[in-house]
């Protein structure tokens, strides 16, 4: 985000022409990737667009088909353990240990990376605090809330102060406030530097965390770029959503689209409504109505991350 | 969600060096502290089951059933009681069965309903070291078991030599470890638990039944004995009744133990490159 971060870059990740196939199926079908440190970046898709393969590469988890990949400039192939070392994961299910209490889950997993214990208990006490659980120390795993688990297994992922942080779909799941909790949460370790890579569909977290991105489709990138910058490039600088009575027009909204085509740079017709992409909304609101045509509601909202999303990856469910 | 006032920064800064190299040892040495933490919030679930059913097998066929059975040590591979015949094969059973409760269920469950492998291999260690430390947890498991069962029937009079009851325990770790580590292998590979149901039915409980536990394999029959003779627990069994009598015959001992190393080596082959399929793809 800031200058700095960007002139003395360093690589963190590092992926050219990166492909993952499993037998005939190709996940990921060849994709360039830098993130700099203390940057966060995401990669957003719809399911089955190979984020999550592609996080499981850069975790060294997962052998690479074909392409190269760095990660803190090292070889996944021939270095996993080093670079495992120095990354914080965090997956998209919880793996927490139920058989240990909360703190041990933290304690015993800092044993892993070869911290000593009194090291490894304090740092489970600092993580606690971090993550608001300090008095759910001697908790069962079991007892804890969905956000709760989520915070957890966040303090977990960071029991050996990683380079790079890792998250696959953090706050899938939760609820309202648990989301904002761990986005703030998630802020300052950004603002303390730590780099964050994560995979997300919720276009609102994309905005909130995110200074750079790509959006996933079908195993390839499809766009790349600042929240604003992806917004500029793909969509306009105002949605108008029109919505009409179709009994009273006596025919459906993708016929209307014909008739305000003109309206905004792109009219997308939906089975209840109309948007219509344009740097002005209520100027097309004004002149909708000018044309004889009566909306039953009207709304002018700013263009979001959601408009390119859908833009780019179609509106198709992919299940 | 609630107010934050004076939350002290959390020190982010790079924590070990990179690239530090880590050895086997090492990596399985990192797990100790896991397995320990296990141990300590199992243990007393485990007493009941490790001691107490052997226990009333024992009493049962070995002492109330073996009443019948008359007590020819030619009929009965050198033993002068059917107790003393039935305990040493029975702990090399139980060391079986004690294995394959260890490798199944649970290793099923670290790899897809707790998760647990998934953590540990996002963290240096890797396959080989994690699988290590699962089956030295299950062999300790076995020693202390076969070791406890066997100080229990001490006072029975069930054990001709001060030397023999400690070879014999090492016998009956032997065979369980062989059946953890072909277990094991097994486990990794099963996509879900009702493939245990087989491996119990099919596998286990025939195997506890007709390889000289409860009677001698010449009792089959000439096919029927050669068939047992091929089966790993046999091999235990014998091994660890051999010991227990003090009634060795040497170069069968070393078929017996050369049979399970070469078994257990095997198995430990086919668990690593199972669970390296299954979780590194």
């Amino acid at each position: 985000m800031t200058p700095e971060t960007a002139t003395s870059a360093e690589s963190m990740i590092l992926a050219r022409g990166l492909r993952k196939s499993f037998g005939p199926f190709e996940a990921v079908k060849g994709i360039d990737v830098e993130v700099r440190r203390g940057e966060a970046f995401g990669f957003l898709g719809p399911n089955g667009a190979g984020k999550s393969s592609t996080m499981r590469m850069v975790a060294a988890v997962s052998p690479v088909t074909g392409g190269t990949l760095r990660i803190l400039g090292r070889d996944p192939a021939t270095e996993g353990p080093a670079i495992r070392a120095r990354l914080g994961v965090c997956p998209q299910e919880d793996t927490l240990d139920s058989e240990l209490n909360v703190r041990d889950n933290l304690v015993i997993y800092g044993r892993y990376f070869g911290t000593a214990r009194r090291e490894a208990e304090q740092r489970a006490d600092e993580l606690l605090d971090f993550v608001q659980l300090t008095d759910k120390a001697g908790a069962r795993v079991e007892n804890l809330s969905g956000g709760m688990k989520r915070r957890l297994t966040i303090a977990r992922s960071l029991v050996n102060r990683p380079d790079l942080l890792l998250l696959d779909e953090p706050t899938t799941g939760l609820d309202p406030q648990a989301r904002h909790v761990l986005w703030d949460r998630l802020f300052r370790l950004k603002q303390a530097g730590v780099t964050l890579v994560l995979t997300t569909h919720y276009m609102d977290e994309a905005e909130q965390l995110c200074d750079r991105l790509v959006v996933m489709d079908k195993g390839l990138i499809v766009a790349e770029g600042s929240p604003l910058d992806l917004i500029r490039r793909h969509s306009t600088r105002e949605v108008a959503e029109l919505r009409f009575g179709l009994a009273e027009e006596g025919t459906g909204h993708d016929v209307l689209a014909e008739k305000v085509a003109d309206l905004g740079d792109r009219v997308e017709a939906l089975p209840d409504r109309l948007l219509v992409y344009s740097a002005d909304g209520e100027e097309v609101v004004a002149k909708v109505h000018e044309r004889g045509l009566r909306p039953v509601a009207t709304l002018v909202r700013r263009s979001t991350l959601e408009d390119v999303f859908l833009r780019l990856t179609g509106r198709t469910l992919v299940d | 969600m609630e107010p934050q006032p004076t939350r002290p920064a959390l020190d982010t800064s790079s924590g070990a060096t990179p690239g530090e190299a880590l050895t086997f040892v090492d990596g399985v040495r990192r797990q100790i502290p896991y397995w320990a933490t296990v141990t300590k919030r199992t243990w007393r679930g485990s007493v009941v089951s490790s001691f107490l059913s052997p226990l009333l097998y024992v009493v049962a066929m070995g002492v109330v059933l073996g009443g019948f059975v008359e007590g020819d040590p030619d009929r009965l591979e050198g033993a002068t009681s059917y107790l003393a015949f039935v305990v040493p094969g029975l702990i090399a059973a139980h060391a079986m069965q004690t294995a394959v409760s260890e490798t199944t269920y649970p290793v099923m469950g670290m790899i897809k309903w707790q998760r647990v492998y998934e953590s540990m291999l996002a963290t240096p260690l890797q396959v080989p070291q994690v699988v290590a430390a699962h089956l030295l947890f299950v062999t300790a498991r076995l020693v202390v078991t076969c070791t406890v069962f066997t100080l229990v029937l001490a006072p029975f009079g069930v054990f001709e030599s001060w030397w023999g009851p400690p070879l014999a325990v090492l016998s009956q770790v032997l065979v369980g470890v062989t059946f953890a580590t072909l277990v094991y292998g097994f486990s990794a590979r099963l996509r879900n638990e009702e493939g245990f149901g087989v491996l119990f039915r099919l596998g286990v409980f025939p195997l506890f039944l007709f390889s000289g536990a409860f009677f001698p394999v010449t009792n089959l029959g000439e096919a029927g004995a050669w068939a047992a003779r091929l089966t790993p627990l046999w091999h235990g069994v014998n091994l660890s009744r051999m010991f227990a009598l003090d009634h060795v015959t040497w170069w069968l001992a070393g078929v017996n133990v050369a049979v399970l190393v070469l078994l257990a080596l095997v198995g430990w082959r086919w668990s690593v490159t199972g669970l390296q399929r299954r979780m590194v793809s």
